[in-house]
């Protein structure tokens, strides 16, 4: 199935493009965390959305996605983790690709800087998904970096598979498998010579043969290089239109203000703008 | 397109031709994205290089021996060696870069 937009999260930007998309009759599918993942799900009281004051954050993100599965809108859960921008856009989330003709960023704000040696062994024993990825490792050991609510599942995968886990995070998260060692570290660095031999931790250094960074997102910028930034924010004209045929972009990851109403206004708009070039370019 | 296996993929490398050579999988779904554009290519520099596939689950000496540890990675040989690699999804651009620069 190819639809005709491609929505990459599930925030209210995403969530206001979906519904903007699927009034005018296009296939939609929204890709990303659940939706009770979003920034705005620990919002206790939002009183500045217009014409719903006194609402919490989680409610309103469970209207809005209530109303965009109504219309008939697709979704599915999952880190996007690369994105071709060639014949239409492809895109993977786990190990399952999708296709779409227009595609809509909506991301939020993906902080998080990388880790010194994570750019230099990426495909060299660096790796972003467990699930894609961690057959190659079967019997090894291998470090899970859990920076997503997901990662634990991930690393019991991976232990699964017969690789010796070690996992490391701030805190040992719930639902990680008793025998999984976790390692409580901030300050991690990836080593190795030609390919990984180890992440060193807090200064200790920790032996393996790959090292799973499993963030809540992967940059925009890092999925499509060619993304035009302005200070860290994806470049957007009034159309929400960036640099690339196609892609429009909402919500925080175009800059402030980071509120709801900014965020719904630019998916409606990107979502109408992704509307007429598919109108265009059929 | 060529589907290689240990023995095409020594012969092939011996020729000291340039080659460009995709490690892949069929569970992997980042491979099957960039799959097409790896036979666009394949077309588009036919009698030029040599492109070609490599299942790491049907070939997995030659998958270990080139220390392939994320899926899809393409690699380029020249004169028998390796001269680059390109690890991820890419769109055409990355791979006709490399491909011109050493023709």
């Amino acid at each position: 199935m190819i639809y005709d937009i491609l929505i990459l999260g599930s925030g209210p930007a995403g969530l206001a493009a979906a519904i903007a998309a699927r009034g005018r009759d296009k296939s939609v599918l929204v890709i990303g965390n659940p939706w009770q993942d979003s920034p705005l799900a620990r919002a206790e009281r939002v009183d500045n959305y217009p014409g719903l004051p006194g609402r919490t954050g989680l409610e309103l993100l469970e209207e809005l996605f209530r109303h965009a599965q109504a219309l008939g809108t697709e979704f599915a859960v999952g880190r996007v983790l690369s994105l071709l921008a060639w014949n239409g856009f492809s895109l993977t989330a786990g190990s399952q690709a999708y296709q779409g003709k227009a595609l809509v960023l909506a991301p939020g704000v993906v902080r998080q800087a990388k880790y010194p040696g994570e750019a230099e062994y990426l495909g060299r024993g660096v790796s972003y998904c467990a699930t894609c990825d961690g057959m190659l490792y079967r019997n090894r050991p291998v470090t899970v970096v859990g920076l997503a609510p997901d990662a634990p599942q991930e690393a019991n995968y991976l232990k699964n598979l017969g690789c010796q886990v070690v996992y490391v995070s701030p805190l040992r998260p719930d639902g990680l498998d008793g025998d999984i060692p976790c390692v409580q570290a901030g300050k991690l660095a990836v080593k190795g010579e030609q390919t990984v031999t180890g992440l060193e931790a807090d200064g200790a250094l920790l032996p393996c043969a790959g090292v799973f960074i499993l963030r809540r997102a992967v940059a925009p910028t890092d999925l499509l290089p060619a993304l035009e930034m302005e200070e860290g924010l994806i470049r957007v004209d009034r159309r929400m239109a960036t640099n690339i045929p196609g892609v429009f972009a909402a919500g925080d990851c175009t800059g402030g203000p980071l509120q709801v109403s900014k965020a719904v206004g630019e998916g409606h708009v990107a979502a109408l703008s992704a509307c007429e070039y598919l109108d265009a370019n059929p | 397109m060529i589907h290689f296996n240990k023995e095409t993929f020594d012969k092939t490398l011996a020729e000291g031709k340039l080659m460009m050579v995709d490690f892949w999988a069929e569970w992997c779904g980042p491979c099957q994205m960039l799959g097409p554009v790896i036979e666009s290519l394949a077309e588009k520099y036919e009698g030029r290089a040599v492109i070609g596939k490599v299942n790491t689950d049907e070939e997995p000496d030659l998958a270990m021996s080139f220390q392939i540890s994320g899926i899809p990675t393409v690699i380029f040989f020249k004169d028998g060696k390796e001269i680059d690699r390109l690890v991820g999804v890419m769109p055409p651009d990355a791979f006709i870069q490399v491909l011109e620069q050493n023709l």
